[in-house]
């Protein structure tokens, strides 16, 4: 079977791709499609006191302009969180009112007051500038550690000090305790940069009103369009479920800023009802960085204590998390169920507490990105190994080695149940592949030539396969994350699978495709995956953190279970066989151990004319799955980075990647290898070039590509990938996912590689040259002092 | 943003003063300035055309004189509105000094720019701002200044 599970199948998406025929949503051209341009707020935070939008009303191709007052007026509801995390001492969070047009105040640069419909692109453009906006500019505040001090300004009237909410877990006392009978202790301040997403695609939507249907048509850059519907009716009342049709697409790509419903897509849709007319509008890149959601921006403290036999006792970390202006769709569950509950890497630690304050400020919002949480859980934690080994002097593989967890299940005291893995052989196999015995006489090699040559180790594990639904729900998510399935044979016994996950990038048409070939023998080319339209798939809970393969496909292979069977009892019925006795396989239905054979396609046709079916049987051969996953699943590996610092320049080159990962079953290693390649890239990204910059007054100085530093191929090296997996028990395929791992393993193991080479751990991201420069100045000054 | 300077100017302290307070010498000497309409002797309001990296912009804006001590000192204080452009607000502490038949100036001013020009500008803020204010004094000494007959420019 060449083209099953395993198989390395090309994606079947890329012909229309390479051939310029992929169709995203700034494609869609309905007939009298008027455009939408937002006017936004210069100012960080400002009350506005008035909106004049006469001159703009009178201008060329205008056909509205409209507020934020007419749009709370209208009734649309304001955009919420879907998370609920309760506070230390048992409140709920401090969640302030964000309405998708600004009413009263402006609370970051982007934010929108108002909206110009008009005729042509440009039409609405001009307008929106002529939009004059009268504003109080008030004091504004960019960083989570200003927003906490006294005096800062407030950002919403409910959340007072711009506390949002201050949560915890694990045991404070016993932490302490162990902390306090600690051998050694390791502290740092740890930073995680703050990140733009930068899709390719930018976002954007087109929305069409049927008023003689009173019925929405969205289409729109969405990860998980059934998502987008549920709170844009349930809780936006833009329209009601049965009256609102989301499709999203061909999406060119989301890392997690493509989940959420932004103000732009309520906006169009209640435009839209109000001119009676299509609204298009379409994100150009810096408007994509003054309101796609960012990630990250945590600042840390950490401590880990080790008793003398180097075993870890004790970890205490306390964070302040920046989630901008407002509440996004998950922002809650970011710093918290997808943080602090990774804490505990790969090792067996008794003691873990960490607690959280998510904090307002005058910044876009924050919420999940590539990773979400657990890239700066991973960070966190493998930095200070990798600093506790070198203040202890024992190899940081070593000290790894000597805490990792080795048996499953294993219980951390961050609430998560580690079901597999096997930390010790993808290690072992990293250190083959780079070398690593080699790596004193490389760095000698180095030496000789004026180079610095460092090595750094990351040891990640994460969460994906999000998640059981009651777990999450007893945690405050506001949905159920499991995944549906519809298997639809058709009468010719080519089949169509209807998926509520979303392929924006990952290749789902390959690989579900895959999974399907793999069942009944059938070529691929016979297979259709169906996805992105509420209208075509049942419901679905969308793509995002890494769970499309072990949930999304767990319930195709439910859904195909259930397809099997019956295909089984009609071809028994017509062979005149025992149901156990049929075997499917290489398109065929057989009676195993006979001659007795039926092609696929004639027990589709058997289904569909119900000339002979098994007494009491319905005709038809469709089935569905709702497939709630029973745990989380835990990829995880071992990363090891070797880079060449110029002590003249500080320029840093990245000299060999290896990568070994355990992601479980795989079914397409190409498409598996392409998800690390860029996972690892957006890693070195933030590792050494990326960063959002906010000046003082919260302007956001980043948002152009002039200033905002993507890596391209000439940053980053040829990486080596390599698998060492164990099954995972928890779902039918035995997979993992893979779709975030190279950005949450790789920032520790570039920063470690490169504090090595410079002999100083004080170094934060991203490590642009000026950075690494100063701390090996600083370094060689200390040394000199010494 | 922190920018200063100094200046000497062929001519005297009380002529550098009464230009200094002068809309028609200033519109003249504000690189792309294309209106400065005075409404008191402390007030004018002014629109000027400005190009910083990718940006280009109009801005309309007030400008206001502070801390008279004439004919020594003044403060120039200004905020434009730019459009989506954004907005730009600055002040200047600008002193004059007697130096025989010459005068000399010296100047320390700051400079804010928030929206589109921070956004896509901020790292040439600083440099534009330098040239902006070496061609604004530039001006305003040659305007001050008796040109040479024949001289190039």
């Amino acid at each position: 079977m060449t083209e099953g599970i395993g198989a390395r199948v090309l994606r079947k998406e890329d012909k229309r791709f390479l051939m310029g025929k992929g169709r995203y949503t700034d494609d869609i051209v309905e007939p009298n499609q008027a455009y939408a341009a937002f006017v936004r707020s210069p100012y960080a935070h400002a009350e506005v006191k008035s909106i004049d939008a006469s001159a703009a009303e009178g201008m060329d191709g205008v056909v509205a302009v409209l507020n934020g007052e007419q749009l709370t007026g209208d009734g649309i509801g304001n955009i919420i969180c879907g998370w609920a995390v309760t506070q230390k001492d048992g409140s709920g969070m401090n969640m302030g009112a964000w309405s998708a047009l600004a009413t009263n105040k402006v609370r970051y640069v982007g934010d929108a007051v108002a909206v110009v419909i008009a005729d042509s692109i440009e039409q609405a453009r001009n307008a929106a500038e002529a939009v004059e906006v009268d504003y109080k500019i008030l004091p504004a505040v960019a960083q989570s550690v200003d927003a906490l001090a006294s005096g800062a300004p407030e950002i919403h009237e409910n959340a007072p000090g711009n506390v949002v909410f201050d949560w915890e877990i694990g045991e404070l006392a016993p932490t302490d305790a162990a902390l306090e009978g600690a051998a050694h202790i390791t502290e740092m301040e740890i930073t995680n940069n703050r990140l733009a997403p930068n899709p390719m695609e930018p976002r954007s939507a087109i929305a069409t009103f049927n008023a003689a249907e009173d019925h929405y048509t969205l289409y729109t850059t969405s990860q998980n369009p059934h998502v987008a519907r549920l709170v844009l009716s349930a809780f936006y009342q833009v329209a009601p479920e049965h009256k609102l049709r989301v499709i999203a697409p061909d999406v060119g790509g989301g890392f997690g800023s493509k989940i959420y419903i932004y103000p732009e897509e309520i906006t169009c849709l209640w435009a839209s009802m109000k001119t009676n007319r299509s609204v298009k509008w379409t994100s150009d890149r810096t408007e994509a960085f003054l309101t796609d959601a960012h990630g990250r921006d945590h600042v840390s403290t950490a401590k880990i204590g080790f008793d003398k036999d180097h075993k870890i006792v004790g970890l205490k970390v306390n964070t302040k998390a920046n989630l901008g202006a407002y509440m996004s769709l998950f922002s809650s569950a970011v710093p918290t169920y997808l943080y602090a509950t990774l804490l505990s890497g790969q090792y067996n630690i008794s003691n873990i507490y960490c607690d959280v304050q998510a904090v307002y400020t005058n910044t876009v919002p924050v919420d999940a990105y590539r990773g979400a949480g657990r890239p700066e859980a991973c960070y966190l934690l493998e930095r200070i190994m990798e600093t506790a080994a070198r203040e202890l002097g024992v190899s940081p593989a070593e000290l790894r080695r000597k805490n990792f967890v080795t048996s499953f299940p294993h219980e951390t005291p961050v609430i998560m149940t580690y079901d597999s893995g096997d930390f010790a052989t993808n290690q072992e196999q990293a250190m083959t592949a780079a070398d690593f015995d080699g790596f004193e006489a490389r760095r000698a090699e180095a030496a000789s030539r004026g180079k610095l040559r460092g090595i750094g180790f990351s040891n990640y594990i994460e969460a994906c396969g999000i998640a059981p639904s009651a777990a999450v729900g007893s945690l405050g998510a506001g949905v159920g994350l499991w995944e549906s399935a519809e298997v639809r044979v058709n009468p010719v016994g080519t089949i169509e699978v209807l998926t509520g996950s979303h392929s924006h990038g990952q290749g789902h048409e390959t690989t579900f495709t895959q999974v399907v070939a793999e069942r009944f023998g059938l070529p691929t080319e016979n297979i259709q995956i169906v996805h992105g339209d509420t209208d075509k798939v049942q419901f679905g809970m969308g793509t995002y953190g890494s769970r499309s393969g072990a949930v999304g496909m767990s319930a195709i292979f439910k859904a195909l279970d259930k397809v099997e069977a019956k295909a089984k009892k009609i071809a028994a019925h017509v062979l005149e066989a025992s149901e156990d006795d049929i075997v499917i396989e290489g398109g065929e239905v057989k009676v195993a151990g006979t001659d007795k054979t039926m092609g696929w396609h004639e027990v589709g046709l058997a289904a569909y004319t119900g000339h002979n079916l098994p007494e009491g049987m319905e005709p038809g051969l469709k089935e569905t799955s709702f497939y709630d996953p029973t745990n989380f699943t835990f990829p995880a590996g071992c990363y090891i980075c070797e880079v060449e610092v110029d002590p003249d320049t500080g320029v840093t080159d990245i000299i060999q990647f290896v990568a070994s990962d355990d992601f479980g079953t795989i079914i397409n290693p190409m498409i598996v290898e392409g998800q690390v390649h860029g996972g690892i890239a957006q890693g070195i990204g933030q590792a050494m070039l990326e960063n959002v910059v906010y000046d003082d007054d919260a302007q956001q100085l980043s948002a152009s590509y002039m200033d905002y530093a993507m890596p391209r191929a000439d940053d980053l090296p040829n990486y080596s990938v390599h698998h060492a997996s164990t099954e995972c028990p928890g779902n039918p395929l035995g997979m993992k996912g893979c779709g975030e791992a190279g950005a949450i393993g790789s920032p520790p193991a570039v920063i470690n590689a490169i504090t090595d080479a410079i002999g100083n751990n004080d170094l934060s991201m991203p490590a642009t040259p000026s950075k690494v420069w100063a701390a090996l100045q600083a370094a060689s000054a200390k040394q000199a002092a010494e | 943003m922190e920018l200063s300077g100094e200046y000497r100017i062929a001519a005297s302290k009380a002529e550098v003063w009464a230009a200094l307070n002068d809309a028609e010498v200033l519109e003249r000497c504000i690189p792309g300035c294309e209106e400065l309409d005075k409404s008191s002797d402390t007030e004018m309001s002014a629109k000027v055309a400005l190009k910083i990296g990718p940006v280009k912009a109009r801005f309309n804006g007030n400008v206001t004189l502070e801390n008279l001590d004439p004919p020594n000192a003044y403060s120039i204080v200004g905020e434009g509105q730019g459009g989506v452009a954004g907005f730009a607000k600055g002040g200047a502490d600008v002193q004059l000094a007697e130096d025989g038949d010459e005068t000399i100036l010296t100047y320390q001013a700051n400079a804010q720019v928030g929206g589109k020009i921070a956004q896509l500008g901020s790292r040439l803020i600083k440099s534009t701002s330098a040239k902006l204010a070496d061609k604004f004094f530039a001006n305003f000494r040659d305007a001050l200044e008796p040109q040479e007959e024949g001289a190039e420019g």
